[in-house]
């Protein structure tokens, strides 16, 4: 390989350079991920993604397989984090047709971004519960175990829902907790405790559920100072609104609401 | 960041009317936009003017600090570990010494976070040697800062094993003979001859091994978990930063670009000029 030299070169680069960033600068605007569908269309069909909190993941990938069969042009594409890193996702422009959150206040700043069309709509409600390894080894009886600083403890980061929950429910038991981990999304801690590696944790009695039996859930009574709203909206940007319309109105239909109730989610009056 | 493009140009040589055919040029120079255009935007949206408060707050003095030391924890360990283990793949008649070399080279190609999770699985509570220590003596690594040191050492340290093994290779050898018709023993051989004659190799490894444990985040993130003042490095403040205060997270990333920088300027010599 012989280095390249000399000024005509370099000047060659240079507008190589000026026209790269011009496809780039192209490149930028499409949506990258749905392909072609457009706004107004009639027919339902292709693609809709939905960015949705990491609580919902079982439950979502569930009410998408259940949609997938009732519309069999649509596939269902979901992204499944911390709400908040979703939002910040959203707002900095990735394509999305649905968005649901695990918080208002999360939802709030999409809103606040001009990227909501119509006003987002609570559909579940879930609350915190204790989540410990199957059998207990902490030996774990309620929430005044988390200011115990010989456990192994993980909560959720304070900056995603499940994380300001547990903070609302130590406020208001007075509790000064001792975690050893801060993680990133719901279904992080529950990874932990799945794998033994944390005496306990707060998740949200649906991850209990979804859980299974390598883990144990503990009610405590201050859960219900907690109750965390699910907003899910219809984004401005929506690639393919048509079908993301649908996929909505399904998680509030009797079917959807069905394997909602199943998971463990709270549905909210009227 | 132009530095590679004009030593090269520096040193290139009158073979051609142009040097390059166009057909390589717009395709370089793609890659050299692709590599250098989100540097660049680092820097054009960095927030000077408050760069110094944002990175004089304690989480991120914390950060910063337990980034340094669990680096150098894990470049020294595998100094101490590692350079033994170039000398067996590079010297040994040990037979095998393919597969092992193999197998020790696998955490420089496999994702971090995949080794977070083996790590997890071996020196977990529940790990497969993980288990047995904590029922002998309670302790376990998860959670710990000890934890974050472990996972970057998996990651950085084959970084110093292949920089220091090339060394060996490339060491010639007849010192050593002579050392030895001398009348000096291996280790003292080793100890005055091999580890002198290959020490800039040692060094450039250890750089890029430090460099390397400084920005690991997917193992750290998996085994050693997330909490100020024990787990949270720099590159897992930059994460949660960037949920929260995507200023912080840029001038956080601005320190690591720095570092880097730095780094590539320390090994520069066996990098950048390589003919």
């Amino acid at each position: 390989m012989r280095p390249p030299g000399r000024p005509p070169a370099l000047q060659s680069v240079v507008l190589g350079l000026l026209g790269v960033l011009g496809l780039l600068g192209c490149g930028a605007s499409d949506p990258p991920t749905t392909g072609a569908g457009t706004a107004g269309e009639e027919r339902i069909s292709e693609t809709v993604t939905v960015f949705a909190a990491a609580s919902l993941t079982d439950v979502f990938t569930v009410l998408g397989d259940r949609f997938e069969a009732e519309h069999q042009d649509v596939t269902v594409v979901f992204n499944f984090a911390a709400s908040s890193t979703l939002a910040q996702q959203i707002t900095q422009g990735a394509p999305v047709d649905v968005f649901a959150s695990a918080s208002a206040a999360t939802m709030q700043t999409v809103v606040d971004a001009g990227l909501i069309v119509a006003e987002p709509e609570v559909f579940v409600q879930n609350t915190l519960q204790i989540v410990v390894p199957a059998g207990n080894p902490g030996a774990v009886t309620g929430l005044e175990d988390f200011t115990n600083p010989d456990l192994i403890i993980a909560l959720c980061s304070a900056e995603v829902p499940c994380g300001a929950a547990a903070v609302r429910v130590f406020e208001a038991g007075g509790l000064t907790p001792q975690p050893d981990t801060l993680e990133q999304d719901v279904r992080a801690v529950l990874t932990k405790v799945e794998l033994g590696e944390v005496d306990a944790a707060l998740v949200y009695r649906t991850d209990v559920l979804a859980a299974g039996e390598a883990v144990e859930g503990i009610e405590f009574s201050q859960s219900s100072e907690a109750v965390n709203d699910y907003p899910i909206a219809l984004l401005a940007g929506s690639p393919n609104p048509g079908a993301a319309a649908a996929l909505v109105e399904f998680t509030a239909s009797p079917a959807g609401l069905d394997v909602l109730a199943a998971a463990g989610f709270q549905i909210p009056e009227g | 960041m132009n530095a590679p493009v004009s030593v090269r140009q520096s040193r290139s040589q009158p073979d051609g009317a142009t040097g390059v055919p166009a057909i390589l040029l717009i395709p370089a120079a793609i890659a050299v936009a692709f590599l250098v255009l989100p540097l660049a935007a680092l820097l054009v949206r960095a927030p000077w003017s408050t760069l110094g408060s944002l990175l004089s707050t304690p989480e991120v003095r914390d950060a910063l600090r337990l980034s340094v030391v669990s680096a150098s924890l894990a470049t020294l360990i595998s100094l101490v570990v590692g350079v033994p283990l170039a000398w067996v793949l590079a010297r040994s008649q040990i037979r095998g010494r393919g597969v092992l070399r193999a197998l020790v080279t696998v955490p420089l190609v496999l994702p971090p976070v995949v080794g977070g999770v083996a790590l997890l699985l071996a020196l977990g509570r529940r790990g497969v040697l993980g288990e047995p220590l904590y029922s002998a003596t309670g302790v376990s690594f998860p959670f710990t800062t000890t934890a974050v040191v472990l996972a970057q050492t998996f990651v950085a340290m084959p970084f110093l094993i292949i920089s220091v093994e090339g060394s060996l290779r490339a060491a010639d050898r007849r010192y050593e003979d002579a050392a030895a018709t001398l009348g000096a023993g291996r280790a003292m051989t080793f100890r005055r001859v091999t580890l002198p004659l290959i020490a800039p190799g040692v060094a450039a490894g250890a750089v890029l091994c430090w460099a390397r444990a400084l920005g690991e985040f997917g193992a750290t993130i998996t085994f050693a978990g997330n909490f100020p003042g024990t787990t949270r490095t720099m590159t897992l403040q930059v994460y949660l930063a960037l949920e929260t205060d995507p200023d912080a997270a840029i001038a956080l990333s601005l320190v690591l670009l720095a570092v880097s920088i730095l780094t590539l300027g320390l090994l520069r010599d066996r990098w950048l000029m390589r003919t």
